[in-house]
Order: structure tokens, then C-alpha cells, then sequence
């Protein structure tokens, strides 16, 4: 089935599917691009990533949406960023830690160092909050940290960011990785969270939009081939810069072209 | 009075009072659990609440503005699903309270089914629903499949409490309408039909209340877009996804996700009100 | 019961008529059910054909992406969890029901009622939401934590069919029983109760329904830790749980292994009807 953009005579549609860390802002940028197209409309679906491509690839969706790169796998795609996401290592307000070293995150991770008091903080458990398999955030994460998830020693897994954050910002024990965007976000209105720097790298949308910060995943749309007509153009004004308030109002960073 | 009755009549009374206190304290129990959660929903939602959010649309990822298109698409998808569920959903149980086939290898199979119905995680709904629905007959996200996907959910809640609403009406009502030589039909839907209406409308309620609650079927059924629906193959956002949608998806939508929890409340709130009255009515105006 | 009534041959035509329609309503409401397994097989075949059933539960553990199948611990998690809530669900349901029925003035007992229907409606991420802000610091990521949402989840269920099931009973039972001098507690325990007693069961029934199949609130607060729970305050996952999680982004082998865990519940629930059948040998469907 060829992935076109269903045309009637009034109505142009346009339907993109996939990762429920993307919908929000490409909804947002979709109720934009209607309001200077009258007559067009955009369908935001959530599932996920492998749902989006999978749509893609299928012609289920006219554009796919995922949190990641393609993989080796999915090269018969095409990716199109349209904005960058972070990935940093929280922990909660009231802990003392401050910051923490590569080899301590994976000794923490992997069971090593099981307590604060190792750590120079109170004699307290770690609690390790870790993302379910699959997710692109525990793929970067893993890949940065060089770890397999099975040597990971969770005593908490989450699904998403926001589940992580209540998690962390419940527990004063707790560490865990969260979108950079979402944790600065919620730190600046009072949630008890730290934002801890990754390689002495403080870790905000500021370091991210330097290129400073080393954790990090693409938002990608995904076509299958080169987009053509409504797909196209939609493409486009994702990727340009009348967009850019918007992602940054969803705590991305937009692309430079 | 001899020792063994006035012994019997302690025990009694000590029993009577231990059930009293023990239902006591689950209605407090209960009671207080409600009032935690509607004062922790009250508490972080009341603020900022007001009827422009029931007639604006959401803005800014749904942290700003209201929730009319979405309130909009839950009466649409609630009201495709129960238009669905009541009629099947009446025809089965009548078929099981009131004709020998229930206590048949067929009656026996329907209940089976519908339990083992009433069982299937709603996760499992959605993806059913997208499958079949969504994609298998064309309907692609929008809020009929979405309202179909539901009816399968509320179906086996409804039909239980319609059977056995049908199965306490009186022996007496059937046997006078077979004296009086009145066709089945006609007893079922003149005669039996109302004197059940407590338990159908109980039923509805229920069904209602399930139908609104659910929020994993929907988001792979009717989907996620906000806008105000224009037809039924349109897709909507459901009142639960969008409150999921705030609380776990959108960085500080959490404020606007205990403001439409709280306007769902008031909606239901609103429809079992109505429900009682319109029961209340009913059955002082006389059902037969 | 109506057993004297049911001649299913009538002189009129409408009756026919009727009757088919009913059948064919029936059927379809039966139908469903039997859709979902069918699609849950289709979609689990590519898995085992490729695992294989018994690897499912002898693997080392559950890492799908390094090729460990193990559902054993999710399992036991879905079954203790489900007992748990319908153990602390099924006294506070009746308690409540008899409340509102017996126990409480009037003009408490509809709202009480009103209350118990408005829980009844609660979207589960609410509860879930609330549990992980309210719940979780108290109690931890933890069984005991989804025993207690999910109780709260299911106990509407219970009440609401439970108070109807009671309100069908004939008024002279009570009146009788009244008459013989019984107390209100002996009169419920020895009259009411088993009058009932069908009701009591659909309630019970549609509630441990309710609680197998339940995935957003106690996907918030178990801690979802494919592990088995050596006590109450042990972080769990249930397969409920397992599919919502991984579901979205999980491709091919994956996503197959993850829809026989659906088969595997289905199976579960069919065995657990099959039990309530036999212990009440029938009487359920009375």
C-alpha cells in the first residue's frame, strides 16, 4: 500500500503515528500548520515508537513517529530530526549528592555501590529506578553507559518520564534518568528533583543546545521513501523555523540547519 | 427467665453488636478513602477551574485552555458504546432469564463466554479493538471503533445485572399474562421489561461508569487527536486518555489532568444523579 | 424460577421471530470473547513457534531483547495481586451493600450509594496517579501497594451489584424472619445472605474479572520488577502490566512473546471460571 495522504475534494488528512514522547509536540505544531492550511487536518495517534515505524513501513500512518534513530533493521526508512531530546540522572532534592562520576552511575546501576553513605551521603539503600525494555531512553542510556540491561539491578521500573519523576521525587533514596526537558521543567515548579551533570556537564536544555551535553536521543519522523505532497510540506514545517517556540515550549531543543 | 435463654440472648446481642461495629467501619473505611482521594483531586484541580474550561479548546499541549472537544468526544464514544451494548446487551439477558435455553449447553456457553469476557485486560481490548476495528474494517481511529471497542468491555457488567434484574420479577406477572393469553413478546417488553427497569437502569449506570473509566482501550481505539469531533469516524480524545495524557506524558500538565478528572467527577456525579431520579420517577408513577 | 413458564413453542409468530433475534444476540455477545482468542492466537503463533511454550517458563528471566522468556514471575505476580485485592474487595463490597441496605439511615445510605458509583466511574489512572503520589511513599513500590489500589479499584463492583442482588430479595423472607424474632444480623446471615447468594457471586465474579485484567493502576505502583515477590513490600510485575509497558516498542519476537502472555491469562481466567463452576457445582448460574 503506498503511503499517500488521503485527498478528498475539501479535506486533506494527514496521519502520523507513533511515540507518545513526540505526539505532544507534533500535535501542538499540527494544530499550527491547520490554522494556516485551513481545509487540512493533522491526526496525532500515540502507540509508540515501533508502532509508528511499523505504520510507516506498512502505509497504516502516512508518517511515523519515533524517539530514537533507525536501526540497522529500518534502513528501507527515511528519518527526518526534527528535534533533539536529553537524557540525565536524577536524583531527589533533599539527597547531598551533588554529582556523580561515569563509573559510579554504572557501579550503582549494576548493584555495586548499593548505598549512599558510599557515596559520601546518608546511610541509606539506593533505589534504582530503571526504564522498561525497549524504550529509546534506557537504549541511550545504555549505550552511553555501556551497560546490557540484563546486569541492571532495578528495584523500580518505569514506563515513562513522568512515572519516573513521581517515583524519584517520592522516594529520597531514589535514582533514576529521565528526558532532560521534562526534569528541568518540573524542577523549575517545585518538584523536589536534582538534574545531576553528566561528565561535569550540567545538565539542562541550554548545555543541550550547545552540543555540551553527551546524552542524548533524536525525534524523528519516519516516511518510507522520500515524502511527497502533504507529507512533505508537513515535514517541513516541523523541521523549520516557525516551529522552533513550540519545541522549545515542549522542553526540546530544536535542530540546527 | 432460666439461665441457658437469657445466655442465648447475650450472645446474640453480642454478635448483633460486633456486626454493626464491623459495618460501621467499613463504611467508614471506605468512606475515608473516597474523601483522601476527592480531596487530593479537589485540593490540586479546584484552582484555575473554571466554565470557560468547559468550553474552550486545549492549548499549549493541553496545559492551557479546556476541554470542550474532549468532553465532546467522551458523550460521543459513551453513547456509541452503550447503543451498542443495551440492545445486545438486553437481548441476551432476556434470552437467559427467561427461556429453558439458559440451563442449555448454548445458555451454559454464553455465560462462560461473557465471563471469561468480562476478564480480557483492557490493554488487550485495544489492541483487539485497533485490529479489528481500526484496521480490519476500515474504521481507523476514530470514535465509532472506539465506542465499538467499548461496548465489548461493558457487555458482560450489564448483561449480568439485567439477567438477574429479569430473573426477579415474579413468577406471578408470567403467569398472569399466559392466563390472560398474551403473546411472549408482549409479556417480555409490556410486562417484564419494566418491572426490571431498577435493575436495568443500575445496570446502565455500571456499564457507564466502566465506559468512562477505561483508558488503555481508547488510545489505540479512538486515539489521541483533541479536536472537536465533526462525525463519528472522526478520531477523538477520550476524557481518561487525555487526563493520562497530562499526568504521565506532558511535563507539568499535571494541574490540568486533576482539572478534568475533577469535571469527570461532576459528570458522573451528574449521570447517577439523573439515573436515581429518573428510578425514583419511574417506579412511583407505577412501572406495570 | 420460572421453569413452569418456559415453553419455548408459541402459537404466535412474533415469538418465533423474537426468540431468534434473542439467539442471535446472544450469540454475538458470546461471539467476542471468542474473536479475542482467536486474534491473541494468531498474534502468538510467530513466538511459539520460534520459543517455544515451555521456555516460557524455564528461561533465567525476562529480558526479551537478550532472549530470556521467563513469565513464571509475572504469573504469580498477576495471581497475588488479584487474591490479595479480592480478599481485602469481597468484605468491604458487602459490608458496604449491607450498609446502604440495613444499617444506615436513609438519607446516608444514597449518598454513600452516590459515592460508591462516582468510584465506580474513576478513570484507573486516577487511582493509579494517586497511588504512586499518595500510596507509594507510605508503602513502597510493592505488592501490597497494588493489592490496595486494586481493591479500591474493584470494591464499587462488589458494592453496587452486591446492594441490587440484595434489594431483589423478596420482602417476606424479611418480614418473616422479622416475625420470628431474629436479629438483624441473624436475619442477614441466615436469611438474606443465602437468598442472594447468586447475585453475591456475579459479584464476585465480575470483580476478580475486574482485577486480572486491570493494567494502568498497578502498572503505576508495583515498582514492576519481573521478580517473584518473597514478601508484601517486594516490587512485582504483572503481565497486565508486562504487555502495557513493553508493548509500544517492542517489534517482532517481542511483541509475540508479549500477546502469549495475554493467551497465558486468558487461559488463567478460563481455568479460574472453571473452578468457581465446579466448587458451586453450577449454582452460580442458578
Amino acid at each position: 500500500m503506498l503511503s499517500t495522504s488521503a485527498q478528498t475534494a475539501e479535506t486533506r488528512r494527514l496521519v502520523l503515528t507513533g511515540s507518545s514522547t513526540v505526539a505532544p509536540l507534533v500535535s501542538e505544531i499540527g494544530k499550527r500548520y491547520e490554522k494556516l492550511h485551513p481545509g487540512v487536518r493533522i491526526d496525532v495517534q500515540m502507540g509508540g515508537s515501533s508502532r509508528g515505524i511499523a505504520d510507516a513501513r506498512r502505509g497504516t500512518a502516512d508518517v511515523g513517529m519515533a524517539s530514537r534513530g533507525l536501526k540497522e533493521s529500518e534502513k528501507d526508512l527515511m528519518a527526518h530530526q526534527i528535534a533533539q531530546d536529553g537524557v540525565c540522572v536524577i536524583v531527589h532534592a533533599d539527597n547531598p549528592i551533588t554529582s556523580l562520576t561515569h563509573q559510579q552511575i554504572i557501579d550503582i546501576y549494576t548493584g555495586k555501590i548499593d548505598n549512599w553513605k558510599l557515596l559520601g551521603g546518608k546511610d541509606k539503600p539506593i533505589t534504582v529506578v530503571n526504564k522498561a525494555e525497549g524504550r529509546a531512553t534506557l537504549e541511550v542510556f545504555l549505550a552511553h553507559f555501556n551497560l546490557e540491561n540484563p546486569s541492571i539491578q532495578a528495584d523500580v521500573v518505569i514506563g515513562d518520564n513522568e512515572q519516573g519523576i513521581k517515583t524519584v521525587s517520592g522516594n529520597v533514596d531514589a535514582i533514576g534518568y529521565v528526558s532532560i526537558g521534562t526534569a528541568e521543567y518540573d524542577s523549575e515548579h517545585g518538584v523536589p528533583i536534582k538534574l545531576l551533570p553528566a561528565e561535569s556537564i550540567p545538565a539542562s536544555i541550554k548545555s543541550l543546545a550547545e552540543g555540551r551535553f553527551p546524552i542524548s536521543r533524536p525525534l524523528n519522523l519516519v516516511t518510507l521513501g522520500k515524502p511527497t505532497g502533504l507529507a512533505k510540506d508537513f515535514i517541513d514545517y516541523c523541521r523549520s523555523e516557525a516551529v522552533h517556540d513550540l519545541i522549545n515550549a515542549q522542553r526540546f531543543v530544536p535542530v540546527a540547519r | 427467665m432460666p439461665d441457658g435463654v437469657s445466655r442465648q440472648g447475650q450472645h446474640h446481642r453480642i454478635r448483633e453488636m460486633l456486626a454493626v461495629t464491623c459495618i460501621w467501619a467499613t463504611a467508614i473505611v471506605v468512606s475515608l478513602t473516597f474523601g483522601w482521594i476527592l480531596l487530593d483531586l479537589l485540593r490540586h484541580g479546584l484552582a484555575h477551574l473554571s466554565w470557560a474550561y468547559l468550553v474552550e479548546s486545549p492549548s499549549d499541549a493541553g496545559r492551557s485552555g479546556g476541554i470542550a472537544p474532549i468532553i465532546a468526544s467522551t458523550f460521543l464514544i459513551v453513547a456509541v458504546c452503550m447503543s451498542i451494548a443495551v440492545p445486545i446487551g438486553i437481548g441476551t439477558a432476556l434470552l437467559l432469564a427467561e427461556y429453558s435455553v439458559a440451563r442449555s449447553r448454548f445458555g451454559r456457553f454464553v455465560r462462560r463466554s461473557l465471563d471469561a469476557l468480562a476478564a480480557v485486560p483492557s490493554i488487550v481490548f485495544g489492541l483487539f479493538g485497533s485490529t479489528l476495528f481500526c484496521i480490519y474494517l476500515g474504521m481507523g481511529f476514530s470514535i465509532l471503533a472506539g465506542g465499538l471497542t467499548l461496548a465489548c468491555m461493558v457487555l458482560p457488567i450489564f448483561i449480568r445485572t439485567a439477567e438477574e434484574g429479569f430473573r426477579s420479577v415474579p413468577d406471578e406477572y408470567r403467569r398472569g399474562a399466559a392466563a390472560l393469553g398474551i403473546s411472549r413478546s408482549a409479556t417480555l417488553f409490556k410486562i417484564i421489561m419494566p418491572s426490571a427497569m431498577p435493575a436495568l437502569v443500575a445496570g446502565f449506570v455500571l456499564g457507564i461508569g466502566r465506559a468512562l473509566a477505561e483508558t488503555a482501550a481508547l488510545i489505540f481505539t479512538s486515539g489521541y487527536v483533541d479536536r472537536m469531533p465533526e462525525s463519528l469516524f472522526d478520531s477523538g480524545r477520550a476524557m481518561s486518555v487525555h487526563i493520562y495524557d497530562l499526568a504521565m506524558n506532558v511535563p507539568g500538565g499535571g494541574k490540568s489532568a486533576y482539572r478534568t478528572a475533577l469535571v469527570l467527577v461532576a459528570i458522573l456525579l451528574l449521570i447517577n444523579g439523573s439515573a436515581s431520579w429518573l428510578m425514583h420517577r419511574w417506579v412511583r408513577h407505577g412501572a406495570t | 424460577m420460572t421453569s413452569s413458564m418456559r415453553r419455548d413453542s408459541s402459537p404466535w409468530r412474533a415469538d418465533t421471530a423474537l426468540i431468534w433475534t434473542l439467539r442471535l444476540l446472544a450469540a454475538a455477545a458470546a461471539g467476542i470473547v471468542l474473536l479475542i482468542l482467536v486474534f491473541l492466537l494468531i498474534e502468538s503463533i510467530p513466538a511459539l513457534r520460534t520459543i517455544g511454550l515451555v521456555r516460557f517458563f524455564s528461561d533465567a528471566s525476562w529480558y526479551p531483547l537478550s532472549d530470556r522468556f521467563n513469565m513464571a514471575p509475572m504469573m504469580a505476580a498477576s495471581l497475588l495481586v488479584t487474591v490479595g485485592a479480592i480478599a481485602l474487595a469481597i468484605p468491604l463490597g458487602f459490608g458496604s451493600a449491607l450498609f446502604c441496605r440495613y444499617y444506615a439511615p436513609r438519607w446516608i445510605a444514597g449518598a454513600y450509594r452516590r459515592m460508591i458509583e462516582v468510584l465506580a466511574g474513576i478513570p484507573s489512572v486516577v487511582f493509579g496517579f494517586w497511588g504512586l503520589v499518595v500510596l507509594v511513599p507510605l508503602v513502597t513500590h510493592s505488592l501490597i501497594a497494588g493489592i490496595l489500589i486494586l481493591a479500591l479499584m474493584i470494591l464499587p463492583t462488589v458494592a453496587l451489584i452486591a446492594d441490587a442482588s440484595l434489594a431483589r430479595v423478596p420482602e417476606e423472607l424479611i418480614h418473616g424472619s422479622a416475625a420470628l424474632g431474629l436479629t438483624r444480623w441473624g436475619m442477614i446471615r441466615r436469611v438474606i445472605l443465602p437468598a442472594a447468594r447468586c447475585g453475591l457471586m456475579t459479584s464476585v465474579i465480575l470483580a476478580v474479572a475486574r482485577a486480572i485484567g486491570e493494567t494502568m493502576a498497578v502498572l503505576m505502583v508495583c515498582g514492576n520488577v519481573v521478580q517473584m515477590p518473597k514478601g508484601l513490600l517486594d516490587p512485582v510485575r504483572t503481565l497486565t502490566a508486562n504487555i502495557a509497558l513493553e508493548m509500544a516498542y517492542a517489534t517482532d519476537t517481542h511483541r509475540s512473546a508479549l500477546f502469549v502472555s495475554g493467551l497465558l491469562l486468558m487461559v488463567i481466567v478460563g481455568l479460574l471460571i472453571a473452578m468457581a463452576e465446579w466448587i458451586s457445582k453450577g449454582r452460580i448460574y442458578a
